[in-house]
């Protein structure tokens, strides 16, 4: 026998989707969709709806509030967003994208009817389940509400299972409001819409100041009651987080029923870049979407 | 585990009949340094002279056949405004490696924890390590060698074979039914009681010459308890932020994904290059936030992962303490002291 080495070719290696850890084939996939609507909302952000086009991959592409996927022009580059849209609806992806990179200033330009590849669902979601039967707080700071939409959709869907809801927001100015459109609709499904900006401007009616304001106003004077069954859901800006998890933890909300979504660098999604570590913990795999005790549990988290 | 023993001069042999059908990596001298010490690097061979079977650490470890600095993920072909992708592992062959120590066995068997044996595995990464074959060579301690510290010191697996020098002989343990297979074309024996007792005594000298060490003891717990510590800051004012440690790291993983689009606009590449974490944009966001913007905090968040984070995955660390990083530091900076100074000892 000749002592020649046999070559081992691993792409001949069959897909393996129900072992994640024996699938070779789902690293660099990426389902093909189309950018079937562009929706401006300021001069900054834009809503995509993306649609994985296979039909069978259109029925199986299912996600949670607050997972991310990673969406890629090709050429232009390839990064995480969170899913911005209702999970009950299939196969298909809305994405809140500001302005703030070659990806994202390349993507303005591009309109419906594009290709785009997506990578993904990614990351933990907010446990909407386990929040049957009690009150929810969502708290977003500017560009924070855009992985709400989704928990938020969820809550409208569902509105019967909840208690209380609030959503607490706050942005820089009026100008910078996003989902100006819908929120008729959130108050009509009987979601308390407690907005606050920190510049006013002459048309503004409603309250000016920090969120923290605005949330203290909806904790003061409850009975521990509503602070035991509350869950609270929290993103926004690095500088929101503490003062508005130490808020909450005075009031004794638990902590594991604090919910942050973190935002980091991410090159891969899939625990292998480690551009996305807080300490030495992947916010891609065990994130985005952390509560509040393990938060803690972080080094450089918030 | 098999063992067996051989004349010296059969390893020339079974380099030779190897090298006749497939494509080898080994030591090799590639210069001498400012004191004159050879420097070594692995690199493809054909001819058994040049393989220096008795080097030192290379200043590079043999991660380019495995996690090459840089390769493409994939490639698109545009056309009227609709792309295609092609996926290539960019694994050819099999690539026979002729005399790797036990640090950098152990450094391929924790990338393999990660890389190939977590959610996600990396099929780039998996092409290439499932077409390895491993000699693996005994060495003599350097002064800067701390892996006895880390446990890296022998290789329990992740090799073919093994081989020890014994003096006149080579003792070697098999682990694959290939290696048995291509020791058939030499002349081995069975090694006798002499032989182990041999085999012993040349592993209880090699222990006598470690020099350099790190106390791993509760290491996790006190790199949080120490993570506020003013040494982060002093070794942070002496680091460069350079990158060079996770370059010549074997364990070093880390990377950053570009596209770009071809010259002639018809087609486009994704391209994976290795990064580390000392480099000042690593963990900058859009918009501009950097969550490690001073060199310190940079540099203590290698260590955390290198000597908490993973320990706290995988239960053992991802240093295999072949002293690499401090050798090739600009700016000094070594782990053994960097541990010591967070245990509560002195920068020098």
């Amino acid at each position: 026998m000749k002592p020649k080495l046999k070559f081992t070719d691993v792409t001949t290696q069959p897909p393996d989707t129900q072992r994640r850890k024996n699938d070779l084939s789902s690293f660099e996939y990426t389902h093909r969709a189309e950018i079937t609507s562009v929706y401006p909302l300021t001069d900054m952000e834009t809503i995509y709806r993306i649609q994985v086009i296979d039909p069978e991959e259109r029925r199986r592409f299912k996600f949670v509030p607050g997972q991310f996927v990673m969406l890629e022009m090709p050429g232009i580059g390839e990064a995480p967003f969170s899913i911005s849209s209702s999970p009950s609806i299939h196969g298909e992806v809305e994405l809140c994208i500001r302005k703030a990179g070659n990806l994202t200033n390349f993507l303005s330009k591009v309109g419906r009817g594009s290709h785009v590849g997506i990578r993904g669902p990614f990351g933990t979601g907010f446990p909407m389940e386990e929040m049957r039967g009690q009150n929810i707080l969502l708290i977003a700071g500017g560009l924070g509400l855009v992985p709400l939409r989704s928990p938020i959709a969820y809550v409208q869907e569902n509105r019967s299972h909840f208690k209380e809801v609030n959503i607490i927001y706050g942005t820089k100015s009026p100008a910078h409001l996003l989902f100006q459109y819908q929120y008729d609709v959130w108050s009509k499904d009987d979601i308390n819409l407690n907005i606050i900006v920190e510049k006013t401007d002459p048309a503004w009616k409603g309250s000016v100041g920090l969120i923290t304001e605005s949330l203290l106003k909806i904790l003061t004077g409850r009975d521990s009651e509503f602070y035991h069954n509350t869950y609270a859901i929290v993103c926004g800006p690095p500088v929101m987080f503490k003062f508005v998890c130490n808020m909450l933890n005075k009031f004794h909300v638990p902590m594991q029923k604090m919910f942050v979504s973190l935002e980091r660098r991410m090159h891969c999604g899939m625990g292998k870049c480690c551009r996305c570590n807080v300490g030495s913990t992947y916010t891609c795999l065990k994130g985005p979407v952390f509560d509040y005790w393990t938060v803690m549990n972080l080094k450089e988290a918030i | 585990m098999i063992f067996r023993i051989f004349e010296k001069k059969e390893l020339r042999s079974l380099f030779e009949i190897l090298a006749a059908h497939n494509k080898i990596v080994g030591p090799v001298e590639i210069g001498r340094d400012k004191d004159k010490n050879p420097v070594y690097a692995f690199a493809e061979v054909s001819d058994f002279n040049s393989i220096k079977l008795n080097y030192t650490t290379t200043k590079l470890p043999a991660k380019r056949y495995f996690l090459p600095f840089q390769e493409d993920l994939s490639t698109f072909r545009i056309e009227a405004g609709n792309w295609q992708k092609t996926i290539d592992y960019n694994a050819k062959e099999p690539l026979i490696f002729f005399g790797l120590h036990a640090c950098d066995i152990n450094a391929l068997n924790k990338l393999d924890k990660v890389l190939l044996h977590s959610v996600y595995p990396t099929p780039y990464y998996a092409a290439k390590r499932k077409n390895m074959f491993i000699i693996g060579i005994d060495c003599v301690p350097q002064s800067f060698c701390f892996c006895r510290s880390m446990g890296s010191d022998t290789a329990l697996h992740g090799f073919d074979m093994f081989i020890t020098d014994l003096g006149a002989k080579y003792f070697v343990e098999i682990l694959t039914d290939t290696a048995y297979n291509f020791l058939k074309n030499i002349k081995t024996e069975e090694p006798k009681e002499k032989d182990h007792v041999l085999y012993m005594k040349t592993a209880a000298e090699r222990n006598k010459k470690f020099t350099a060490q790190v106390e791993t003891t509760d290491l996790a717990k006190i790199l949080d308890m120490e993570f506020q510590a003013d040494v982060w800051k002093q070794w942070g004012d002496k680091c460069l932020a350079c990158g060079t440690c996770s370059n010549v790291c074997p364990t070093c993983y880390c990377y950053g994904v570009e596209e770009t689009v071809n010259i002639d606009l018809k087609g486009a590449r994704k391209t994976k290059s290795l990064y580390s974490c000392n480099l000042i944009d690593f963990a900058e966001v859009a918009g501009g936030h950097n969550f490690r913007p001073e060199r310190h905090t940079r540099l203590k968040y290698r260590y955390y992962h290198k000597h908490r984070g993973f320990v706290e995955a995988f239960e053992e660390s991802l240093c295999v303490g072949c002293g690499r990083c401090g050798q090739s530091c600009l700016a000094g900076i070594n782990v053994p002291e960097v541990i010591a100074s967070v245990r509560g000892g002195k920068i020098k």
